[in-house]
């Protein structure tokens, strides 16, 4: 199957880069990893400078990006790094935002605090991941994706419920307060929304870089490549795959709560089921089994959904082509060009290429 | 910031980069704007779920675009063409807020234009009225858009879901010796609108209610729903459902010997996609209310605004569906908005434009029914307010009775 093929292949080039890289911890970080949250930090304050170019908006946009890298890089430590297919993960996705939402909601003191719905999320979804993860056990490949699948068909509904309607508002959803900036601090929401969700994410991925490149991360991807091998050397597969599941969710689930936070408003019709779809192409486009490819993946499933229309107009009324293409074609055509280009997503593209041209 | 600068400045050249940015002409004198509007062009955005779920509504945004099509071929408004900004938010309150943002941030539109569905504005309810820009004319039925005290940035258009259930109740109370309601419901926020205006319009008499049903939007049929109703002894049948379960619930009514007195909700009153599939045998004096012509019915074919509408339709909207009555909406509604810039003049604030919002008096919009009007005021941001009750006769709907309104609450 093709799927197999390409994350044996993202496979090979991760372990390349694996073992081309010297085992000596304090190099682990890349420079360039640096150089890019610094330049990530700096961003907002350009808003002063150049406010035409850095403007509240294009922050938020970026803000939004983050949020869905987090979102895929929960996903990806489950499909990529651990080799357990989820269709569903939008459910956990919804799971934080509401478990966030109902917080800031129903506790009166709790939106100057908001910042602790991230660990309740973290935890909620973990639990609710681990105790899903525990019947999944038995299920393998596509099965547990249809198990995942009707998750997220179920989620939305389960929102709307009559006993839950005191909490989640029912079919209305829940109307929030978007978090303000502490200390007086001269920034505007936007810019304070992204430092808080810049943070967030950093520290995010250093727990998942940390992870992955110890003794935990290895048993994962053994996991992955061969669970019966895995289990004969001793790794306690079923503990390490509901273990994973629940850390999975727990990411998607923190990307949820700080969407919460960024949208102010949350409903079931947020989270239909193109959320989690959405989330396994970004994970596919940015490349699997990749740090660097969830980031990739999470600002693909924000910048290209909002340009497929754009450039469909742009296909209409500029090129003067007699096609009434729907933005969803052109999404389509994006991703098949894509993924016959670069096969190994993105990020994987990106190193294969920098193989290439050094010869 | 864009004060009236009658001087042309000799060369833009010399100006700072930030002058080349705003307009570099002579404004028409007398002339005040806002973001959005100009000497030559009033730009206003819209949401529209173009792709998703509830797609089939995408049809509204596309109909808006070419009625400001045929309104910029005729020269536009007070000398200014309008652009229509219209974006695709699959019907996702996040979508909504970016998109939105979009618009307001960096197209930089006067106003928003009835962006449509009830979760996609409550998403955006509270920003628009933070940055102070209109909202006018929202694409839905909930009944929390017309609060000028709290939100005076945001206006509802038609008439909404609660109003209507008010009417329905109130006539069956004057109208059915010893009622026993059933009621079917579609479990969401839409049947859910109903229902309390139902129960708000009956009081005291909640009690007349024997069986309320509900169904979800996803289930394959409301058989048994019906079946239940019937059981129940009722002897008036509320129908809180989208067209094809409305069609479904009718004609299963009939098969089953139930014979109620029925009332459907305007949702589906449509004769194509509801009566006909239902079977007109089966829906003999359905009661329903109406604000809007029907296209398929035939009592309007010689009405003078429908054949401008139908002349609109073959020259904008050669592919589009002549039965569809969301073309009329548009058509209406768009109206609305042709008329409220027009009131403005030359001064296109986003302050004035509210103000001529809530300043319509008795105006006529086409296609509503006859005899209904738009007014507004400062305080009253339901511009449709009345409905007329029709019968279903033969083919068709025969109006009955005087013009409704009661006021939401």
């Amino acid at each position: 199957m093709a799927t197999t093929e390409t994350a044996a292949a993202a496979d090979a080039v991760a372990r390349q880069a694996a073992t081309a890289e010297p085992p000596a911890r304090a190099a682990a970080v890349k420079p360039w990893v640096w150089a890019v949250v610094a330049v990530a930090f700096v961003l907002p304050l350009l808003k002063f400078v150049i406010p035409g170019v850095i403007s509240d908006y294009r922050l938020f946009v970026i803000s939004t990006m983050m949020i869905a890298a987090i979102a895929v890089l929960g996903l990806n430590l489950l499909t990529g790094f651990n080799g357990q297919i989820s269709l569903g993960h939008g459910a956990f996705y919804a799971v934080g935002a509401y478990t966030a939402a109902v917080m800031l909601d129903k506790i009166s003191w709790m939106p100057d605090y908001y910042f602790l719905t991230i660990p309740a999320a973290a935890v909620m979804c973990f639990v609710v991941g681990y105790l899903f993860g525990l019947p999944a056990l038995r299920l393998e490949g596509h099965y547990l994706a249809l198990a995942t699948f009707a998750l997220a068909l179920a989620v939305p509904q389960l929102l709307k419920y009559k006993w839950l309607e005191g909490l989640t508002g029912g079919v209305q959803g829940v109307v929030l307060l978007k978090p303000s900036p502490p200390f007086g601090l001269p920034l505007s929401e936007d810019q304070w929304l992204y430092y808080y969700i810049l943070v967030i994410m950093v520290a995010l991925y250093f727990i998942a870089f940390n992870i992955l490149r110890g003794r935990n991360g290895r048993a994962m991807m053994a996991i992955r490549d061969h669970q019966m091998a895995a289990d004969t050397m001793g790794i306690d597969t079923a503990q390490y795959k509901t273990v994973t599941f629940g850390i999975s969710a727990a990411y998607t689930g923190i990307a949820g709560a700080l969407s919460a936070s960024a949208i102010a408003y949350v409903a079931p019709d947020s989270f239909g089921f193109f959320l989690s779809i959405s989330l396994l192409i970004g994970l596919v486009v940015g490349g699997v089994a990749s740090l660097a490819g969830s980031i990739i993946g999470g600002v693909f499933t924000v910048l290209v959904q909002n340009s497929a229309q754009a450039l469909s107009k742009f296909v209409k009324n500029d090129l003067g082509l007699p096609f009434d293409l729907s933005a969803y074609a052109v999404y389509g055509i994006l991703l098949l060009i894509l993924m016959y280009v670069m096969p190994l997503g993105i990020a994987g593209g990106i190193v294969m290429a920098w193989r290439r041209l050094r010869g | 910031m864009r004060t009236t600068r009658r001087l042309l400045m000799g060369g833009a050249a010399a100006m700072p980069a930030l002058y080349v940015l705003a307009p570099a002409f002579a404004q028409k004198p007398g002339a005040k704007y806002d973001d959005g509007a100009t000497d030559t062009e009033i730009k206003i955005g819209n949401t529209n779920p173009y792709s998703g779920p509830a797609s089939a509504y995408g049809v509204i945004g596309k109909a808006i675009e070419s009625y400001w099509k045929m309104v910029n071929d005729q020269g536009g408004i007070n000398g200014r063409k309008v652009k229509f900004v219209s974006l695709d938010d699959g019907y996702s309150p996040p979508k909504t807020v970016e998109m939105v943002r979009q618009l307001v941030e960096q197209e930089k539109v006067l106003a928003l234009f009835n962006t449509l569905g009830t979760p996609t504005n409550t998403a955006i309810h509270r920003y628009m009225n933070q940055r102070k820009v209109p909202h006018l004319f929202l694409a839905t039925g909930a009944s929390k858009w017309g609060k000028p005290k709290e939100f005076p940035w945001t206006m509802g258009f038609q008439p909404d879901y609660h109003t209507e259930a008010v009417i329905y109740a109130k006539h069956i109370l004057a109208n059915v010796k010893d009622p026993k309601i059933a009621v079917l419901m579609q479990n969401d926020d839409y049947g859910k609108d109903y229902w309390e205006g139902f129960k708000d319009g009956l009081g005291k008499d909640i009690n007349k209610v024997v069986r309320h049903v509900t169904y979800e939007v996803t289930d394959p049929t409301v058989d048994s729903q019906t079946i239940q109703m019937k059981d129940s002894g009722a002897n008036v049948f509320f129908n809180i459902s989208i067209p094809k379960f409305a069609a479904q619930s009718m004609r299963k009514a009939a098969e089953i010997g139930w014979k109620p007195v029925q009332y459907l909700n305007n949702v589906s009153a449509q004769v194509s996609t509801t009566m006909k599939p239902a079977g007109f045998e089966n829906v003999q004096n359905v009661i329903t209310a109406a604000w809007l012509m029907d296209p398929t019915d035939k009592q309007w074919d010689d009405h003078a605004e429908m054949k401008t509408w139908r002349e609109w339709m073959a020259k904008y909207n050669p592919a589009g569906n002549v039965q569809d009555v969301n073309y009329c909406y548009a058509y209406a509604v768009s109206f609305l908005m042709h008329e409220t810039l027009k009131k403005c003049g030359d001064v296109l604030t986003r302050e004035n434009l509210m103000k001529q919002a809530a300043n319509h008096q008795k105006l006529r919009v086409p296609l509503a029914l006859p005899g209904i009007t738009v007014s507004t005021s400062p305080t009253d941001f339901y511009p449709v307010q009345a409905v007329r009750l029709q019968r279903f006769k033969g083919e068709t709907w025969e109006l009955f009775g005087e013009i409704l309104a009661a006021e939401s609450t």
